[in-house]
């Protein structure tokens, strides 16, 4: 079975079903991207799998290493291995980035009483590496979370975070948005050099530009609640010159 | 989706023990004339003492309770014991404290704390300071660091000379009662250029249900010198309601410094209506560091009258309102001289159908010209039922003045929550988090044995607030 599995996927947002049956299977080593025009549910499906309570599961399941998911609340997938790299990050007065990230490390650690020196030192040198990788300073270690940032910063951070967390499986959610061509290179080799037996990525995005970095292995076209065309990279490549509609054609949406 | 109720295991009794009543003296409940004389009597004061507490009992009785503010209807002034004294003597030596007393400070943390960073501590159980100690070469520079009854014995002429010439009985109705009743409470008088460079800690406990602590401090800073004081309190649940009405009195000199800082943990039965005050001469800077997370109803606005040219004044304070808590706090700041600064932070925490407010008075007095003023208030809400208000008055009667006011209110948002949970936080942990960061200004401030104890007394809050 796949490390992470998703079948018939369907989800609600206030009533309203947003998700109608989507599958998708991601493994470790695996790049995947989500691509798809506008309200498609894209970022429906990120949060959805990391858990945020507003978005409602009607049907389908989520296993994650052949875990049910869904009965788990966020934290308890994070520990699982899951990340999720948020759109738009949450701006957190008063707590600093590196403070906020230990405490995860020892949340997610099942003997959090042994970390401490030269887990703490190891930890701090990880991060600053981290920062350098994203091309950011070393005093947004200890800087309060997202606050004051700029957009690209924010996205930056959310890549820096990922680098010192190692998941397995971690969800970008339309990480190159809002992006100059440089920061979208930066972040995008970032992860790429996580690439390998221990990580696989799914990648929503609307352009190809990331993907020319991150190469994915599998494209995957969302419309309306539903995967609705999977292929290789060339997928993105036609996606990039020929717009969604001929896809919205072919499959009898438009 | 079901999601499992975070645990956070806290340790809820720590403050909530009592001890069986032994005391030396203690007064029948309610208060007249005859047992306003009776303290003083037991006390051997002078006179002029006797006469004022007299006079200021004449006040309290006569002056209405004040009809802003927090609701004050449920205290039973006929039901309050005003005065217990403990012991017959002060220890100067840890040893010489009843075991009992003892008992009690050494599982709050005292002189645990003394042995690690203070320079002087004392320690009041109900009416009486039971134990005082100050740091020898201290001694030796002339500071004093007593208790207020003490000081009326051996240091007649400063106290005489300043006692209620800052919160004088006509004030209000509790700084007549506080005048009138008042027992304990710290003396610190700091001599010309002597700076104090460690705290010094005062502690009050009440013990006893259905009890009144009324103690006097009153802070002497001469010029150039500056001292740090910190205070903590707190009191066993009981069914009756106490109450605790303290006044605090400082004189900062020209170019001295004072830092008062305040950790309030009362038990939620416990009426807090306290008068602080201070006057800020020429280029002194003062500073109240203000927590309140205890008590049923707080109401406590600590003031600065900055009355020389360039003094400074700061208010830096927190509330936490739980369930059925009222927190009716702020500052006062009256700008008398040209080119004073004053800044008030103020954030507040409302969980549940707790309450917080938010009363201030700015005023910048004709004369005062090149004021600079700033007051920014932050409340966070917790849950749908929890309530914050804002009462900011502001009066300038001066043209050349720079005055910033700042309010917002939040709530701790779902999105904020699951941001934090994404990355491996537990709930509970999470909306700790933010509560933290939220007064995060104000915890950088303490002591780190303070902000420790802070941050364990929120965990401690924030327990069953989800789930």
């Amino acid at each position: 079975m796949a490390d992470l599995v998703i079948r018939d996927l369907r989800v609600a947002v206030d009533d309203r079903e947003i998700l109608k049956g989507v599958n998708l299977e991601v493994n470790r080593g695996e790049f995947h991207a989500v691509m798809g025009p506008n309200g498609s549910g894209k970022s429906t499906l990120a949060m959805t799998l990391m858990g945020h309570p507003k978005y409602e599961v009607v049907g389908g399941e989520v296993l994650f290493k052949g875990e049910n998911i869904l009965e788990m609340s966020p934290d308890e997938r994070a520990k699982l291995g899951l990340f999720l790299a948020f759109q738009y990050p949450m701006e957190i007065e008063g707590v600093a980035l590196a403070q906020f990230l230990w405490s995860a490390i020892k949340a997610r650690s099942d003997n959090p009483d042994a970390l401490k020196g030269k887990a703490l030192l190891d930890f701090r040198k990880d991060l600053e590496k981290a920062l350098e990788v994203v091309k950011l300073p070393p005093e947004f270690a200890d800087r309060y979370l997202n606050v004051n940032f700029s957009g690209g910063e924010k996205k930056r951070t959310e890549i820096a975070q990922l680098l010192t967390l190692r998941p397995e499986i971690a969800i970008l959610d339309e990480t190159d948005s809002g992006l100059d061509i440089d920061s979208v290179r930066i972040v995008a080799e970032a992860v790429k050099s996580l690439k390998g037996p221990d990580f696989g990525a799914l990648i929503i995005t609307h352009y190809q530009r990331i993907l020319n970095y991150l190469e994915p292995d599998y494209v995957h076209v969302m419309v309306d609640g539903r995967i609705v065309k999977s292929g290789g990279p060339e997928l993105a490549h036609m996606l990039e010159e020929k717009g969604y509609d001929w896809i919205l054609q072919e499959v009898g949406v438009a | 989706m079901p999601v499992e109720k975070p645990d956070i295991q806290v340790d809820l009794k720590k403050y909530d023990f009592k001890d069986p009543e032994r005391y030396v003296y203690k007064a029948p409940r309610g208060l007249s004339r005859r047992i306003v004389e009776e303290i003083s009597h037991i006390k051997g004061e002078p006179d002029w003492m006797r006469e004022l507490r007299l006079k200021a009992y004449e006040h309290f009785i006569r002056r209405p309770l004040p009809t802003w503010g927090a609701d004050l209807s449920g205290i039973n002034f006929d039901e309050i014991t005003y005065y217990i004294r403990p012991t017959d003597r002060q220890a100067r030596s840890w040893d010489e404290v009843p075991e009992y007393i003892k008992q009690t400070f050494e599982r709050l943390g005292i002189p645990e704390a003394e042995r690690k960073f203070l320079a002087g501590v004392g320690a009041q159980y109900e009416s009486e300071v039971v134990y005082h100690s100050i740091r020898e070469d201290l001694a030796k520079q002339g500071v004093i660091f007593t208790d207020m009854d003490t000081a009326v014995r051996e240091y007649p002429d400063l106290v005489k000379e300043y006692f209620g010439t800052v919160v004088p009985y006509t004030d209000n109705k509790f700084a007549a009662l506080n005048t009138a009743v008042w027992s304990g409470g710290s003396f610190v008088y700091v001599p010309k250029g002597v700076k104090v460079d460690i705290p010094l800690q005062a502690y009050f406990r009440i013990n006893a249900a259905a009890m009144g602590q009324f103690e006097r401090t009153l802070i002497i800073v001469e010029e150039g010198a500056s001292v740090h004081y910190i205070e903590g309190c707190t009191a066993p649940i009981y069914s009756e309601d106490s109450l605790h009405s303290a006044v605090v009195e400082i004189i900062a000199k020209p170019h001295s410094h004072v830092r008062y800082t305040t950790i309030q943990n009362w038990s939620t039965n416990v009426y807090n209506l306290v008068t602080k005050r201070s006057v800020a001469y020429e280029g002194a800077f003062v500073e109240w560091v203000d927590g309140n997370l205890g008590s049923k109803v707080t109401m406590k606005y600590p003031g600065i009258i900055l009355k020389g040219p360039r003094a400074r004044g700061e208010v830096l304070s927190i509330a936490y309102a739980g369930d059925g808590q009222h927190q009716d706090t702020g500052a006062k700041i009256i700008h008398m001289a040209p080119e004073t600064t004053s800044r008030i932070v103020s954030k507040s925490i409302s969980k549940g159908t707790g309450r917080a407010s938010y009363r201030g008075l700015l005023r910048v007095m004709k004369g005062a010209k090149n004021v600079k003023a700033n007051v920014q208030c932050d409340a966070l809400l917790l849950n749908e039922e929890s309530r914050t208000d804002t009462y900011p008055y502001i009066e300038i009667e001066e043209e050349d003045v720079t005055i910033g006011h700042e309010a917002t209110v939040g709530r701790v948002g779902e999105d904020q929550i699951f941001y934090l949970q994404s990355r491996g936080i537990p709930e509970a942990e999470a909306l700790t988090m933010i509560v933290m960061g939220f007064i995060e200004p104000f915890t950088k401030e303490l002591p780190l044995e303070y902000a420790v104890e802070l941050n364990r007394l929120i965990q401690l809050e924030m327990e069953g607030s989800v789930g």
